[in-house]
């Protein structure tokens, strides 16, 4: 039989020290392949599916052991993407491994895909962070190309299985930079006990270059990147309850 | 004998021998809290770091050097006393009769202080050069003794940065003995070593020591009178805190008035200091404030410190630094820190006075270490990037608790042992030679073994290796022998008096060899292994360039296919240098290091088979070639962690450069991350690294217009310089390389 250390999944980069995508120092896999298309994805170049560079779940956890010293506390190893639910049985492996060693996980995600190997995956994940792009299901299906139930979905899920959540969201000026969005998230805080940090963050064009590397168009090259000023203020406007 | 001190201080054997460690744990206080306690600045500090800012101003007016006294020879009272402000000072002494006014010291050689005057518009005096006609200096004996090959090597710059015509350095005196014991009691015990020779048989060793040990004793006398000329009585030890500091900082000024050493290093002071602030400060007789003053007042004459250099000289060593080192924190053999409030306020100094490069302080880190002084530390390093880490848990069970940085990574038991300074050879360089079977294709000169150019369409690793280990043989007896020369010719007509009285009379030696290069060595030997590079001939027959083609694993990505090369090449070249016996059998020791020379060691460097071009510059120190890594910075944390320190023991230089965005979002983010990361590194037994923490931008900024950045610091390799001082050149190196960053 064959063993499941012999999962193997597609990989677009791998950063050993992240510091962005979850609690402190993080060894950050950037998985290939991506379900939806939003209009202000700063790596258009994880898109495709089928490319990328193939890696046995085993090498990535062997991999992220070598980095366990500068872990501390607080890190560990972040799958990010492109999606990486659109791997999940590739993540779960990887995630299951890396339990076994020790190693915090945590999954950077849009939440947008739900079926059993998902399911799996969240036994082996400590905390993930969670996409909430947009407050209405309108503006969902125009700039991400999924509905906005999905998502809310998974959160609830998440919550049912209590794994930490963060809930991120790329402020977009005139888009999301609104009382909506942030009343939005401020009752998504409230309702589900297992979100204990929302993080805005300040959507940047510096992605242009990929765009033009690739040779597509960055929809979103007409919209204006917000002030941290901005951001900061619309950051205070969410509470989050002290959490037992 | 029983060393009587005025203060009471708990006892040890300490007081019936020279033993400053044993005063220090018996009487220390380790501080495991944060940095709330800390004062800030007073009035007068302000006032007076104000006037040394102008002095700085002025300074850099003048093209780097604000005055030359071209009329005396430096020496320990040569000089009238000199001041930045008399009735405000606390800690009194400066190098010469004015502050930054530079003296000339023409023992190391007269021919580099005549040109440095040259070079800032200044003639050296007739009085000097008539006194140094009949005197032979450091520079005169070595290049009496050089054999013609030696000239080559260094000619060709296959070794390069030899200290043949200015002082050594990199000895540290151990200038506490002075506050805690009196020089009159220091005297003593040199002259009970005198005497107890007289019961050996005189041969070479025997002759010499006795002759140094009369100049150490007569320079221990010259320093009191130093002392006595700023008003001060420092043959009994000191009785108060200001007065330790004071004479502790009057032993150090001797020594830079005595010397030119390229590195002048403090040592590990604050923690000695601490036992004397927290005494008073528990007697109710000295404030907070008042404790940071003390310190802050002894930094400003550190930061005062100049040596008179030509600009041949910042070609090598950039940025006119004095590495004035303080080793602070670590840990003691009992488990206790060393870690003390003073080790707190000396870091401090870098807000109460403004970011600096000296004194290079250097932060012994052990995971081990107080969580409140890590983390202070590590937002030193994000606020200033003034600061560099050497791992204590790797150097301490070989050195023991009391020893300290000499330079940039260069570790020593304090006042025990000392190391002969040895720049640097160029194994990149060398890869080329033996190639070219003994021809250097930029200096156009045959040296070393003459063989055939190597034959064939392709290179063959076997092949390209067996030729190399050929040359390195060559190289590393030539070098050991070069050393040989140099420091025999130091000893005899440019010894360290002052410095050497305060070390033990029984010394252990270190002779500390340099690689430069190991980066292009290793990614060229990696891609003559992994992908396939074809030599290109010119009209001569001779390689001067390569076509590589295929990919191949880099150094820096934590792929140990192409790392074990760098570990196994360290391994090599100390091996090889170990077969030829060293002056005075100091112990062969060897460093990863280029402080800012990588910019010319490249430039004499033609092209490689790793895809750097002829001319370009190296990586600094043990760090991977720039913008090669692929992984992030952890990936090349890993891969320089690799290199033992066993091995290298005189260190293993690595500059890490990271932008605020890239290591958290806010301070305390990256004030823990930065804590992780050095947890990590230190945990793999990395054994040094740089950090700065800023934006290529800002370094653009600076180079565009460096007047609006007059204290922009930076850590380069094993040192800090202001931004400003190095060549357009060296700064633009800077900018190349690699910044981790959030893409």
């Amino acid at each position: 039989m064959r063993k499941d250390t012999s999962v193997t999944g597609r990989v677009h980069s791998i950063q050993t020290l992240g510091t962005l995508d979850g609690p402190g120092v993080r060894f950050v896999v950037f998985l290939q392949g991506c379900n939806l298309r939003c209009g202000c994805c700063h790596n258009p170049d994880t898109w495709e599916t089928g490319c990328g560079t193939e890696y046995e779940a085993l090498a990535i956890a062997e991999k992220a052991e070598r980095y366990r010293a500068y872990f501390g506390k607080d890190g560990g190893i972040t799958l990010s993407g492109g999606e990486p639910l659109l791997q999940a049985g590739f993540a779960c492996e990887i995630f299951r491994l890396c339990k076994q060693r020790g190693i915090n996980t945590c999954l950077d995600t849009s939440g947008s895909i739900w079926n059993g190997d998902v399911e799996e995956l969240l036994r082996y994940t400590d905390r993930v962070l969670l996409d909430i792009k947009y407050p209405t299901d309108e503006q969902y299906r125009a700039y991400v190309g999924c509905n906005i139930a999905a998502p809310l979905h998974f959160l609830s899920e998440l919550n049912r299985r209590e794994i930490a959540v963060t809930l991120r969201q790329v402020v977009i000026p005139t888009l999301n930079d609104n009382l909506q969005s942030t009343e939005m998230l401020s009752a998504l805080v409230k309702k589900y006990s297992c979100v204990d940090r929302v993080e805005l963050l300040p959507f940047k064009k510096i992605c242009q270059v990929k765009y033009d590397g690739m040779g597509i168009p960055f929809r979103f090259a007409h919209m204006d990147e917000p002030s941290d000023e901005a951001v900061a203020c619309l950051q205070e406007r969410i509470e989050i309850p002290e959490r037992k | 004998m029983k060393h009587e001190n005025p203060i009471r201080f708990r006892e040890g054997v300490w007081q019936s021998e020279i033993n400053v460690r044993n005063f220090i744990q018996t009487n220390y206080q380790p501080y495991e809290g944060d940095s709330g306690f800390l004062a800030g600045a007073t009035e007068r500090t302000h006032n007076l770091m104000k006037k040394v800012e102008e002095l700085f101003a002025l300074e850099r007016q003048r093209g780097g050097v604000l005055d030359i006294d071209t009329n005396t020879v430096s020496s320990l009272t040569s000089y009238a006393p000199g001041f930045i402000d008399r009735e405000n000072e606390l800690i009194v002494g400066l190098q010469t009769d004015a502050p930054l006014k530079r003296g000339v010291n023409p023992f190391g050689g007269i021919r580099m202080v005549r040109n440095a005057c040259a070079a800032y518009g200044y003639q050296l005096s007739d009085l000097v050069e008539k006194e140094f006609k009949f005197r032979t200096t450091h520079n005169d004996g070595v290049f009496r003794a050089y054999t013609d090959e030696m000239r080559m090597a260094r000619k060709c710059h296959v070794i390069t940065g030899l200290p043949d015509a200015y002082g050594r350095g990199r000895i540290i005196g151990d200038y506490r003995r002075v506050a805690l014991y009196g020089v009159d009691a220091l005297i003593e015990e040199k002259k009970k070593d005198k005497k107890a020779l007289a019961n050996s048989n005189f041969n070479t060793e025997e002759v010499r020591k006795s002759e140094e040990l009369f100049q150490q004793i007569a320079f221990l006398g010259y320093l009191k009178e130093m002392a006595f000329m700023y008003g001060y009585d420092i043959s009994r030890p000191a009785q108060n805190a200001r007065e330790a500091i004071q004479w502790t900082y009057f032993a150090y000024l001797a020594s830079i008035k005595e010397q030119n050493g390229a590195a002048m290093s403090l040592g590990r002071v604050s923690t000695f200091f601490d036992i004397y602030l927290e005494k008073e400060i528990a007697e109710g007789t000295l404030t907070e404030a008042e404790a940071q003053e003390l310190i802050d007042d002894f930094v400003i004459k550190l930061r005062v410190a100049r040596h008179l250099r030509t600009p041949e000289y910042n070609e090598l060593f950039g940025g006119d630094p004095m590495w004035i080192t303080e080793s602070v924190g670590g840990m003691g053999e009992d488990g206790r820190t060393l870690v003390t409030k003073t080790s707190f306020r000396i870091l401090n100094t870098l807000y109460t006075l403004g970011s600096s490069p000296e004194p290079n302080l250097t932060v012994l880190w052990s995971n081990a270490l107080p969580e409140g002084f890590k983390k202070f530390c590590a937002k030193v390093s994000v606020d200033t990037d003034s600061i560099q880490y050497e791992n204590d848990d790797v150097m301490r069970p070989i050195y023991g608790d009391d020893y300290a940085i000499a330079c940039c990574v260069s570790a020593m038991k304090i006042g025990k042992q000392m190391q002969f300074f040895g720049a640097r050879c160029n194994l990149a360089k060398l890869l080329l030679i033996a190639i070219n079977g003994g021809y250097d294709t930029t200096s156009n000169m045959k040296i070393g073994p003459q063989m055939p150019v190597l034959e064939g369409d392709w290179l063959d690793y076997d092949t390209v290796m067996k030729r190399f280990e050929v040359y390195l043989e060559w190289l590393s007896r030539l070098y050991v022998n070069t050393m040989n020369v140099i420091h025999y010719m130091h000893d005899k007509y440019a010894y360290e008096k002052t410095q050497m009285a305060l070390h033990d009379t029984e010394v252990e030696r270190f002779m500390a060899f340099g690689i430069a290069g190991l980066s292009v060595l290793t990614d060229s030997l990696s891609a003559i292994k992994y992908a396939a590079v074809r030599p290109i001939k010119d009209e001569n027959g001779y390689i001067v360039d390569f076509e590589t083609a295929g990919s191949f694993p880099k150094y820096g990505n934590d792929d140990d296919r192409v790392d074990l090369i760098a570990k196994e090449m360290t391994n090599k070249v100390i091996c090889e240098l170990r077969k030829t016996p060293t002056y005075r059998n100091a112990m062969h020791t060897l460093s990863v290091l280029t402080i800012t020379s990588n910019v010319m060691y490249g430039k004499h460097t033609g092209a490689t088979p790793d895809g750097r071009k002829a001319g370009e510059a190296f990586a600094p120190g043990a760090n991977p070639m720039h913008n090669r890594e692929e992984n992030g910075a952890l990936a090349s944390l890993n891969s320089v962690a690799k290199i033992s320190y066993n091995d290298c023991r005189d260190g293993i230089s690595n500059t890490f450069s990271i932008t605020p965005a890239a290591l958290g979002r806010n301070d305390g983010e990256r004030v823990d991350n930065l804590v992780s990361i050095l947890d990590g590194y230190f945990a793999k037994k990395a054994h040094h690294i740089n950090v700065n923490v800023l934006n290529r931008e800002t370094l653009m900024k600076a180079y565009e217009d460096p007047e609006a950045f007059p204290n922009l610091t930076i850590r380069v390799s094993g040192y800090a310089v202001n931004f400003h001082k190095l060549s357009r050149e060296q700064q633009r190196e800077v900018i190349s390389r690699t910044f981790h960053e959030v893409l």
